[in-house]
């Protein structure tokens, strides 16, 4: 069986999600690495496996899938359905409103503090300090439903780790790296779950490729 | 067999893209009323339904669901064979991307327009023609992608009706009310395909419980 393929830059949080899924699955794959700022994801011979020009891409045999919680799904699905809760109705409810709300809530309010904070000084552009402030009042407003969440069990659909855990990784990287990651400090079910999910081997794998400032400092430039 | 509880305001796009699969799966529901007007959403005991606050959330018995493509996907599966299957029994690689298509690319463009071009004038407002002009500009863009794969594909996931058509349908009919029905007009594929979809006897059901505002003077 070959291993799948994963397109993309390793520094990407959407990367980051995906990657993690599928090393929690025990999946074979191999990262297909693609330049950023080359612009390979707008090559027609990207834009022939995602239309939309985005990565990650997967590819498994003559299965291709874009979008990065599709992917996850789909891998987790064939994999590990335990972390998807396959089979348990209610269980399964919970993975999905909690992976609707990391897509909603968190990734939307994250990544234009990740962008404006962490990126934007090394590609000359100016924070948009209220844009921020914005971002961080919608962060704060979800944060105690977290913390009540993470009250009643040790991880969001229950007491073992499922796709609902895994997708919020690649964005809380990011943001538990720049200066506002006191905001989440101050819930402490979240920072122990924040925590726990940094103690995972495959989490520790995947964030070995992903420091904090995306490459930039090192000259790595995505 | 209680029926289930939708709720919600009947307007909400959100709750009429739950709707329209409660519908498609042939199940009897009531729509309970939510009214964002008087803040009802942030009340305790909505907040007990769903503590983000936010409409729509279903009960089904003792079953609270929130997120309105969680619901969807919970109905799709929970009653999967009532009514038409809306999830393919052996996983759609296909279905799966698409059912993210809609919620990343499609309906972050075509709920700002609902909201400027429709919402707006219902409380007294008027639309920014900037948010507008940004949004239309995006949709036309990723309706492109749908017009191309649509030329391929009957439905988003292939050959059948799926979730994945299901989910676009309450923004496609509020979209269709608007200025911007252009954007679905203008490429053939998408409009036969949201012709076709929209013809479903479910939908017609759907539709007539919504009370559509007339179309808002030029």
């Amino acid at each position: 069986m070959a291993p799948m393929k994963l397109y993309g830059w390793v520094v990407s949080p959407w990367m980051g999600r995906v990657r993690v899924c599928l090393e929690e699955a025990g999946v074979e794959y191999e990262v297909v690495p693609m330049s950023r700022s080359g612009g390979d994801h707008r090559r027609p011979e990207h834009l022939a496996r995602n239309p939309f020009g985005e990565i990650p891409v997967l590819e498994d045999g003559d299965v291709t899938l874009y979008q990065s919680r599709a992917i996850a799904r789909y891998v987790l699905r064939k994999y590990k359905p335990e972390l998807l809760k396959e089979g348990d109705l209610e269980g399964s409810a919970t993975v999905d409103m909690w992976m609707e709300v990391e897509a909603h809530h968190v990734e939307p309010a994250l990544w234009p503090i990740i962008r404006h904070c962490i990126i934007g000084p090394y590609v000359g552009r100016p924070r948009d300090q209220a844009f921020v402030d914005e971002c961080l009042g919608k962060l704060r407003a979800v944060l105690p439903v977290y913390e009540a969440r993470l009250s009643a069990s040790k991880y969001l659909a229950g007491d073992d780790v499922t796709a609902a855990d895994l997708c919020h990784f690649g964005f809380m990287r990011y943001f538990m790296a720049c200066e506002y990651a006191g905001v989440v400090d101050e819930y402490p079910r979240v920072k122990a779950w924040w925590d726990a999910l940094l103690a995972r081997p495959s989490v520790k794998k995947v964030i070995a490729g992903m420091p904090p400032d995306f490459g930039y400092a090192s000259g790595n430039i995505p | 067999m209680a029926p289930l509880k939708l709720y919600g305001m009947v307007l909400s796009p959100n709750v009429v893209r739950v709707a329209t699969v409660l519908n498609e799966k042939g199940l009897d529901f009531e729509i309970v009323d939510v009214d964002l007007r008087t803040g009802a959403h942030k009340q305790p005991d909505f907040l007990a339904l769903n503590p983000f606050g936010q409409i729509p959330a279903l009960e089904d018995g003792d079953e609270v669901v929130y997120e309105s493509r969680a619901i969807n996907r919970y109905i799709a599966t929970k009653y999967k064979s009532s009514g038409a299957d809306l999830v393919p029994t052996t996983p759609s690689a296909k279905m799966e991307v698409w059912l993210e298509v809609e919620s990343h690319h499609f309906h972050p463009n075509a709920s700002p327009l609902v909201f400027q071009l429709l919402v707006k004038p219902i409380l007294g407002s008027t639309p920014d023609p900037e948010v507008v002009d940004k949004h239309a500009t995006q949709l036309a863009k990723v309706l492109d992608v749908y017009e191309a794969h649509l030329a391929k594909n009957k439905y988003l996931a292939g050959d059948e009706f799926t979730l994945a058509d299901a989910n676009h349908m309450a923004y496609l009919l509020f979209l269709s009310k608007t200025p911007k029905a252009s954007l679905i007009n203008e490429r053939p594929h998408v409009k036969a395909w949201w012709e076709d979809i929209a013809a479903r006897p479910a939908f017609k059901k759907t539709i007539a419980a919504i009370p559509l505002p007339p179309p808002p003077s030029a």
